[in-house]
């Protein structure tokens, strides 16, 4: 098999022409544009059967969307970060809708301070909208990731949207060796969409989306859909088990890397996380007994597998990329819920936040990370939350504000 | 330097190796500086982002060296080889920079039919996969024209040929370029964490407090091309240019002639082609700043 250099924005423009994807509702946003970009010339070029219109907003392409997929058409679609928050109310009105389609977003730090580079604040923003979500770490995965997502949200028993979701710049604008499938083999794998009974029709009208008033009706639905979101989580060991026989790629919901007999377990989320992995490595070097989690399935959230993976280990600590301000990491707060009362749990479960607005995190931070939690496992006391910061980062700081005639304080002079 | 990196990425995938690379930068900005990342391995690559031990810089623009925010001479240690793309030779740089390991500088391209900008790129990557040894010859002229492929053939050609020529110039070099040792875990430098305080809230705001700090950025330095003005031809009608400079860098003089702020024009061209009697002239940023040099005045 050939391997092709591509950006994990041309991966993901792929994963939509391999789909096979009949339309395509757009609006640009860096780091995304690449996507649209390709997928317009491909259309434009004969070489993509599908439609691709230019919205005004994500509001309005959010909708677009959910209406061309009640319709019975493949729907492909991308976005990020203030994207993503300005069609976030379609994305919880989609979702209820009960239509497949899917949507990739590439991470990018929230406003304010407006930034471009990224973290996962725009896709958490998300995680309760109904909206299924699977996190890339590389750009095969990317493609690997849109292929399963459109049989996860297309499967009769989920029938819910799928968010792709890769790190802007560290996979959006990075190329990487990747396998793209014969197209005859990824349609074979994808299949036709099926959609179902009473697909809307101009000429056939049904009502979608009707209202409800009373919380009887309006529990039925919203509870349906959770369901469905938890069944998904079986759907997606099925797909993932038929995409490794057919492609010989394994993606299982949650990655352990190292993990069987680590002490301690490191727990990352997206394109960070293969940093992760390389201090694994080097700390493996170093004689620790370290292993790293990754969640690619994020909703569902994959308790089980994460009880299972934690069960009886001296540390956790949970690196999150992303900041539920006046709360903390968000990652870690649902591991935290995910293992309570279980039975033998970590010794302690640690807290670290880092890698916002694409701040770096180091492989020295990380290797202080685990001994960290080294001890911490030993003592069985877990240090309060950090905030990862250097003094040089803080130093750089206090002179961007001395720039900014930011008046000064005691502790600076 | 984005193709640069994609050129020498296609090389080293081309011998066989794992390869990442990746542009970074900030302001979406025509010639605002840009890095560009490769890395390249025997093994699958988990590391990802920027490189902090690089174990080859090549400098693409020598004026960039001065400027810290640029961060050139981040992360170089005893074994980074430092390229510099430079009218100046290797003896000035090193007397400059004071840098732990060897540093070359590679002869700006004279351009023929193609840009001197576009050939840059390609003369690094020939020299830069010349250094790192690993890169035959066959293989880096089938990454440069895959990476080129949307080019006129005259253009792909000049490339190549800058590529090759920069190849051979740096063949007493050949594998100069060690790959660096994996970082230990064993002995490594702790980070120097912080804790973070609670700041007043009007102090902890992304507030500049004071106007035109910009000012102070001298985005001037990102100039590829200057506009200048022929007073000569100038029929003074100011408000044209003055009004369609994106960054404010052309000012009316009391006299009713338009000035070029050099400090801060970032070489967009827009007044070359907005201006009625055609009496901006395009003159590349390097030539006239020899001729600065030379006393004569833009």
């Amino acid at each position: 098999m050939t391997r092709t250099l591509l950006t994990g924005n041309a991966v993901a423009a792929w994963g939509a022409r391999l789909a096979d994807v009949d339309y395509v509702p757009a609006f640009p946003i860096t780091p995304q544009t690449e996507i649209i970009e390709l997928l317009s010339r491909w259309s434009a070029e004969g070489q993509l059967a599908a439609r691709v219109v230019m919205l005004e907003s994500e509001h309005s392409m959010i909708t677009a969307a959910g209406a061309a997929a009640a319709t019975g058409a493949r729907v492909f679609t991308a976005t990020s970060s203030q994207g993503l928050l300005y069609g976030m109310e379609m994305l919880y009105t989609v979702a209820g809708w009960r239509v497949p389609l899917v949507m990739v977003n590439v991470s990018r730090g929230l406003a304010a301070p407006i930034t471009l580079e990224p973290d996962h604040n725009d896709i958490m923003a998300a995680r309760d909208s109904g909206f299924l979500q699977i996190h890339c770490a590389n750009c095969q995965e990317v493609l690997d990731s849109v292929l399963m997502a459109y049989r996860l949200s297309e499967h009769a028993e989920v029938r819910l949207p799928v968010i792709v979701n890769l790190d802007g710049f560290y996979l959006s604008f990075t190329r990487e060796p990747v396998e793209l499938p014969e197209p005859t083999d990824a349609a074979a794998f994808v299949g036709a969409f099926a959609p179902g009974q009473a697909p809307l029709r101009a000429g056939h009208p049904t009502a979608h989306a009707v209202a409800v008033l009373g919380g009887g009706p309006y529990s039925y639905f919203r509870y349906e859909s959770h369901l469905a979101a938890l069944r998904a989580a079986e759907v997606y060991d099925q797909v993932a088990a038929e995409f490794d026989a057919t492609f010989g790629r394994h993606h299982p919901a949650v990655e352990a890397y190292r993990a069987d007999d680590a002490e301690v377990l490191l727990v990352m989320l997206g394109s960070f996380a293969t940093k992760a992995r390389e201090a694994v490595d080097r700390l493996r070097e170093a004689g620790r007994r370290v292993g790293l989690l990754r969640p690619r399935l994020y909703r569902p959230f994959p308790a089980e597998a994460f009880r299972a993976a934690a069960a009886g280990r001296s540390a956790v600590a949970v690196i999150d990329q992303n900041l539920s301000l006046g709360f903390g990491g968000v990652l870690y707060g649902e591991l935290a819920s995910a293992l309570a009362g279980m039975a033998p749990p970590p010794r302690a479960l640690l807290s670290f936040v880092g890698g916002l607005g694409g701040r770096d995190i180091s492989l020295e931070e990380l290797f202080e990370i685990a001994r960290v939690a080294g001890e911490a496992g030993e003592s069985g006391q877990a240090p309060p939350p950090r905030l990862l910061y250097t003094r040089a980062e803080l130093r750089e700081m206090r002179k961007l504000q001395a720039v900014a005639h930011v008046a000064r304080t005691a502790e600076d002079a | 330097m984005k193709t640069a990196s994609r050129m020498l990425g296609n090389a080293f995938l081309l011998e066989g190796f794992e390869v990442q690379d990746a542009p970074r930068y900030g302001a979406e900005r025509r010639g605002a500086p840009i890095f560009a990342y490769v890395r390249a391995s025997g093994q699958p690559i988990n590391e990802r982002g920027i490189i902090r031990r690089p174990d080859l810089v090549v400098v693409a623009d020598d004026t960039l060296v001065g400027i810290p925010a640029a961060g050139v001479m981040d992360g170089i240690v005893e074994g980074t080889v430092l390229l510099i793309d430079s009218a100046e030779g290797e003896v000035v740089w090193r007397r400059r920079l004071n840098a732990p390991g060897p540093i070359l500088s590679l002869p700006l391209p004279t351009a023929t039919n193609t840009s001197a900008q576009l050939l840059l790129g390609a003369a690094s990557v020939g020299a830069a996969a010349q250094l790192l040894g690993v890169i035959s010859k066959a293989s880096l002229e089938a990454g440069i024209r895959d990476e080129l492929v949307d080019l006129k053939p005259d253009a792909v050609e000049d490339n190549v040929a800058a590529a090759l020529e920069a190849f051979e110039r740096m063949t007493p070099h050949r594998g100069l370029v060690a790959e660096g040792a994996a970082a230990s875990a064993d002995a490594y430098s702790p980070p120097d964490w912080v804790e973070l305080t609670t700041e007043v809230g009007a102090r902890a705001a992304p507030v500049i407090e004071t106007p035109l700090t910009s000012l102070q950025v001298r985005t001037g330095l990102w100039r590829l091309l200057r506009p200048v003005i022929d007073y000569d031809r100038c029929n003074r009608c100011s408000w044209i240019c003055a009004s369609f400079c994106p960054d404010n860098a052309i000012r009316v003089r009391d006299d009713g002639a338009p000035e070029i702020d050099y400090e801060h024009c970032k070489g967009c061209m827009i007044c070359v082609m907005q201006c009625p009697p055609h009496a901006i002239d395009t003159v590349p940023e390097r030539e006239a700043r020899e001729k600065e040099r030379e006393g004569a005045h833009p």
